[in-house]
């Protein structure tokens, strides 16, 4: 391949105060790669995620983004204007919590449309048009369009958290435990409509879970964290089929085979 | 002879200066919302604290003031504002907008046009016109400082999809010379094309809130909307029933319990300045 990585992470650290939230981290990602992070809790997955993002200001490293143009910006030193505009136009965070990620009081509709108006979509039935587009991609009823997400399901209000997230048509989506809190049948249906939209729109995505069958149907690639370190990383069939960690050997373990 | 004495206008010449710094920059940075040490006024906070600081701030000796809430000058509101400055500053108190130089106002721009040298002060409840959608000052801060007005749109799409237009009768969301959104104050949207390049001041004072905004005199203040829903004014379907004036903002008045009602001025002196003229005439 010629292409370079989308992200290029160096030695990124996080501390608070004298807790380690994460250290040591280094990696690239690849345009089109689905990289999934897993390990349990408190080894540090959503600090690593919220640094990348730039959500967090990590302490050290660096993390280097291919914008659209080719260029390459370093995203620890970027000034918070540019940082905001590439959040909610190339970039899409979807958070464990639905409520995290959507307007509440406002309607479906109104949270697809959010980043259109906010990068200066000033028609609004251009804006309506692209919100029921992307409502019927993630599955929502059309007539569900100015209902507000607490008339919704869980399930709905993730896939409403999904498309308000890819209506700008980002490159690179981090997601925090996408599918965590909802019912088994509603996270298949979720796991499913993610694997599509993914493939069909050739995203970047960082996915954290502990949830290894999520990392095994989404991610190409995967990276094992305990006590804020990377302990293993490699090709997700061989990290589930062949952990050579003895953490990551009881983490597989642990989980029931299908 | 009274034991009570005020210094001019009420307030210390310390304060009206801190007030007037505040109001020098808020002038600077026209639509900005400028903070500034609000003092207690010897009124509650919802006769418009605000208004009344700032016009302490500006007012001298030689003003003419006029006090007006919902467009009238005889409201008990008006009417002790206008006393407490004939009291604490001694000047001379009008109800017509064209002798006045300093109108200090709740809800309403009068129908008469404004000229230079004119000071309009408005009392304003709530000076954040983001804060329906983002409850937190520290995000509508950044939010104004990087002009990421995404969501004043989000809430006319949400008038829209609910009512099928844009709603928002009042306090209706405005941008000041292309980079500040600001809130109007509540006067209803049918007074806000007469903002903009208005020949004289105006002044927002906000005292729970403790913020001051301007808008210089002939800036642009350009009513935000879509391509497809563009800003419209309240429109009335017949003139005052009193003096017949058109193209002014009316109030309904209902006249008994059968339902008799009537639209009328909002703007009482301008509503009897025109009775007297045809009076004058016929
Ligand atoms: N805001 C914070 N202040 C102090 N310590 C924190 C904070 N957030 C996280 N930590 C600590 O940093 C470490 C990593 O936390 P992090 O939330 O990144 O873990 P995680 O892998 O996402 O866990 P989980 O699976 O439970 O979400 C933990 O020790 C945690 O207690
Ligand atoms: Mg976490």
């Amino acid at each position: 391949m010629t292409e370079a990585p989308i992200l290029e992470v160096r030695d990124l650290a996080k501390h608070y105060g004298a807790r380690l939230g994460c250290t040591d981290i280094s990696f690239d990602l690849w345009p089109g790669e689905v990289l999934a992070v897993v390990g349990e809790s408190g080894s540090g997955k959503t600090t690593l995620l919220n640094c990348l993002s730039t959500r967090l200001t990590a302490d050290s490293g660096s993390v280097v983004y291919a914008m659209r143009d080719g260029s390459r910006r370093d995203l620890t030193t970027m000034m918070e204007a540019e940082r905001r505009f590439l959040m909610r136009t190339d970039w899409g965070f979807v958070h464990q919590n639905p409520a995290d990620g959507l307007r509440m009081g406002v309607s479906a509709g109104a949270n697809v449309g959010e980043r259109l108006m906010a990068i200066g979509d000033r028609h609004y039935g251009r804006i309506r048009d692209t919100a029921l587009d992307w409502l019927s991609r993630v599955e929502i009823a059309a007539d569900r369009i100015d209902d507000g997400p607490r008339a919704f399901s869980g399930g709905m209000r993730q896939r409403l958290q999904i498309a308000r997230n890819l209506v700008t048509a980002p490159r690179l989506v981090f997601m925090d435990e996408p599918t965590g809190g909802l019912d088994v049948s509603v996270q298949a249906r979720l796991l499913d409509l993610m694997r599509s939209l993914v493939r069909d729109l050739g995203l970047s995505v960082i996915i954290v879970t502990h949830d290894l069958a999520v990392a095994r149907l989404l991610s190409h690639r995967m990276m094992v964290m305990k006590d804020g370190r990377v302990i293993e990383e490699g090709l997700t069939d061989r990290v589930l089929d062949d952990p050579r960690e003895p953490y990551t050997q009881l983490l597989v373990s642990s989980i029931p085979q299908a | 002879m009274n034991a009570v004495t005020y210094n001019f206008a009420y307030l210390d010449e310390q304060t009206k200066r801190m007030i007037r710094r505040a109001i020098l920059k808020a002038i600077a940075i026209p639509g900005y919302q400028v903070p500034f040490a609000a003092r207690e006024m010897p009124m509650p906070y919802g006769w418009g604290t605000g208004g009344v600081q700032v016009t302490a701030a500006v007012i001298g000796p030689k003003d003419v003031l006029k006090v007006i809430d919902q467009g009238t000058d005889d409201t008990t509101n008006a009417v002790s504002i206008r006393a407490f400055f004939r009291k604490v500053a001694g000047v001379a108190t009008t109800t017509h907008t064209a002798e006045a130089t300093v109108i200090q106002t709740r809800h309403r721009i009068p129908e008469h046009p404004l000229k230079e040298g004119q000071i309009l002060v408005y009392q304003v409840p709530i000076p954040e016109p983001l804060r329906f959608l983002e409850p937190r000052e520290t995000e509508t801060r950044v939010m104004h400082g990087l002009e990421d007005y995404g969501l004043m749109h989000v809430k006319l799409y949400e008038d829209i999809a609910h009512h099928g237009r844009i709603a928002t009768a009042y306090a209706y969301p405005v941008k000041i010379a292309g980079r500040y959104v600001m809130d109007p104050s509540p006067i209803p949207k049918f007074d806000n094309p007469k903002m903009t390049m208005s020949p004289a001041l105006q002044l927002f004072g906000a005292g729970r809130e403790k913020r001051i905004y301007a808008v210089p005199p002939y800036t642009d203040v350009k009513s935000l909307d879509f391509e497809d829903h563009p800003f419209e004014v309240q429109t009335f379907s017949e003139p005052c029933a009193l003096c017949g004036a058109r193209n002014v903002y009316l109030d309904e008045v209902v006249l008994d319990d059968r339902g008799g009602r009537m639209f009328v001025c909002s703007d009482t002196d301008n509503c009897e300045s025109r009775r007297d003229e045809t009076g004058a005439q016929s």
